[in-house]
């Protein structure tokens, strides 16, 4: 049956989908904590990160769920502001700040919230017309 | 007896076997709405349901003949894998994702209704037997 012992069923496929949004999310929450951050841990500025998605291969099969194959440093580089009395300010003054684009991690959020729920609606979905198909006969 | 049972039952065994498959697919199709280079898959569901109730579900699977009744049956299913086809776009997309979010809402709310059909029709089907043999 699709549902049960194939081991690729809507509940997996789905399930794998909100996982690796919820890890979008939580990279884009993590971005905008960190959209003024002066320094890192490394004595860096926070590079702005985002996640890749790939399908997670699954028996041989062509379709399968969704996993979060790695999560990339946006290469572009730092906001120099210019302020003199800020402790890190290089010798002509100006602070780096980190590289992230708060309009894009916003956008980013909202389309990670919107494949989210179309996820949990596949789940709603397939759960009914499991519970559905159960009743069969009666 | 039972064979005719079996084979009022069939066509709609069939046909919801499809069905689910479909879901599935779909399904797969809204999970991967972000995944770069994804493309979208579907299944023609008119032509795989009239394979699969003229030629058995099997068809596309090979058994190894056997030469006496206690042979044990050997068969190889083959993946059905080679006849989903690739949707074409309307819309394309910079990261070579061909999966559009309205048609396959759409598509999977329709095969979900569809299938739900399916069962109303199977059951009542199922009652009247049951009401024939009482």
């Amino acid at each position: 049956m699709p549902f049960s012992n194939n081991s690729l069923g809507i509940f997996d496929i789905a399930g794998s989908a909100m996982t690796a949004q919820s890890q979008r999310m939580n990279v884009t929450a993590s971005n905008l904590a960190n959209a003024d951050s002066v320094t890192g841990p490394d004595s860096q500025p926070y590079r702005a990160r985002q996640v890749v998605f790939e399908m997670a291969p699954s028996g041989g099969q062509d379709i399968g769920g969704v996993r979060v194959a790695r999560v990339i440093e946006d290469p572009s580089p730092m906001r120099l502001v210019h302020d003199p009395k800020n402790p890190n300010a290089n010798a002509d003054g100006y602070v780096a700040l980190s590289n992230v684009n708060v309009v894009e991690e916003m956008v980013n959020m909202i389309s990670a919230s919107r494949s989210y729920q179309a996820n949990v609606e596949v789940l709603n979905t397939a759960k009914t017309m499991m519970l559905k198909t159960l009743t069969l006969g009666q | 007896m039972i064979d005719k049972l079996d084979s009022s039952l069939r066509f709609h065994q069939e046909a919801l076997n499809l069905r689910a498959r479909r879901q599935e697919i779909l399904s797969v199709n809204i999970a991967h709405a972000d995944t770069p280079n994804f493309k979208a898959r579907d299944f023609d569901f008119g032509s795989r349901l009239t394979q699969a109730v003229e030629r058995g579900r099997q068809s596309a699977s090979m058994t190894m003949a056997t030469t006496s009744s206690r042979h044990l049956p050997g068969e190889a299913h083959a993946t059905d894998e080679a006849d989903l086809m690739y949707r074409t776009p309307t819309q394309s997309s910079i990261d070579g994702n061909t999966v559009e979010m309205d048609v396959e809402r759409v598509n999977f709310a329709d095969n979900a209704m569809r299938y739900e059909a399916n069962l109303t029709v199977l059951s009542s089907k199922i009652k009247s037997l049951l009401s024939a043999v009482q």
